[in-house]
């Protein structure tokens, strides 16, 4: 393997979808630790913390995100991170994605409006993603083809079933959404300039 | 109570613990990884030799584990900016080394071979 030995490395994949719709589950099924919760605060300007003595009617926001962590190898670590429930909170959005390999968005399709805004943030961003259908239950009430439909995705974008409450389920997303970014990578590369 | 460092947790204005600087000398990504060093043992270990307990907290944490910004933020219950104010401070001390994670469309031979690996090791699972 052509690996350049002594690198100590992470990557880093985003969990999204709507509240209630199984983030933390999923990443808590493959995690090798305990979903943890890190939080970050935003004051209503932004910017400028420092600032606050002077300005006494400024109100902080906390946003609380879930992770797992994955050791691939001892020096290459894979974190999967759960965004905040509320998409008002997009300022933390722009960090989460920021160097990340890939997202996975989840969907209800009981409540498929849900996941609307994550798509339209990961296509801005121009982050690959996957879909996956979260069944409830075992139970899945719509067809992929329904859901990509009915989302108004590319064809080429991958919606899979999952139940995020399996370890072999998970694995199976997140293996199908590494193959897509890798593949959109070859189409890519060769590809006429 | 005065001039002591209190117990961190949700009890403490969170950028107390930074003297109020919001700023990291170092921008450290939420999932880079973290290490304490040589020094930064030896500093551990020495009485005084660390800055307070937060660090002193950090250097046993990441002491032959390696372990991220967020892991670190959340396992200390400190919101991550103030994290990454405390974690760069240590980095420019050389109590810790940061390992940022490998951009994916920097290079593309780079990239392409960290997703492979990603890859074959979430089939191994």
């Amino acid at each position: 393997m052509a690996v350049r030995p002594g690198r100590v490395t992470s990557a880093k994949i985003v969990i999204a979808g709507g509240f209630g719709v199984g983030k933390t589950t999923l990443v808590g099924s493959v995690s090798e630790i305990t979903p943890l919760t890190t939080e970050a605060i935003m004051t209503s300007a932004g910017v400028g913390v420092d600032d606050t003595r002077n300005v006494p009617g400024k109100t902080t926001t906390t946003v609380a995100m879930d992770f797992g962590r994955i050791s691939i190898d001892r020096d290459l670590i894979l974190y999967l991170f759960g965004t905040p429930g509320q998409t008002r909170f997009w300022f933390m959005w722009d960090e989460l994605v920021r160097g990340a390999i890939g997202a996975v968005v989840m969907v209800d399709t009981r409540r498929l409006a849900d996941c609307f805004a994550a798509i339209d943030f990961f296509e801005h961003r121009r982050l690959p993603y996957l879909v996956a259908i979260n069944c409830f239950d075992g139970v899945q009430y719509h067809n992929a083809d329904d859901v990509r439909e009915a989302l108004a995705i590319s064809s080429d974008v991958p919606v899979v079933s999952c139940d995020a409450r399996s370890r072999e389920s998970t694995k199976n997303v997140l293996i199908s959404l590494v193959e897509y970014v890798l593949s959109m990578r070859r189409t890519r590369a060769t590809a006429p300039a | 109570m005065a001039e002591r460092d209190e117990p961190t947790g949700a009890l403490v204005r969170p950028y107390a613990v930074t003297r109020g600087r919001t700023r990291p000398k170092l921008d450290i990504a939420i999932e880079a990884l973290v290490e304490t060093t040589v020094r930064g043992r030896a500093a551990n270990s020495r009485p005084g030799g660390a800055h307070g307990q937060e660090q002193q907290y950090i250097s046993t944490l990441c002491d032959g584990r390696l372990q991220s910004l967020a892991e670190i933020a959340a396992r200390m219950q400190l919101p991550l900016g103030v994290a990454r104010v405390i974690v760069a401070d240590m980095a420019a001390d050389g109590l810790v080394a940061v390992y940022e994670p490998t951009s994916l469309d920097e290079n593309e031979s780079v990239g392409t071979e960290l997703l492979e690996r990603v890859l074959s090791g979430l089939r191994r699972l």
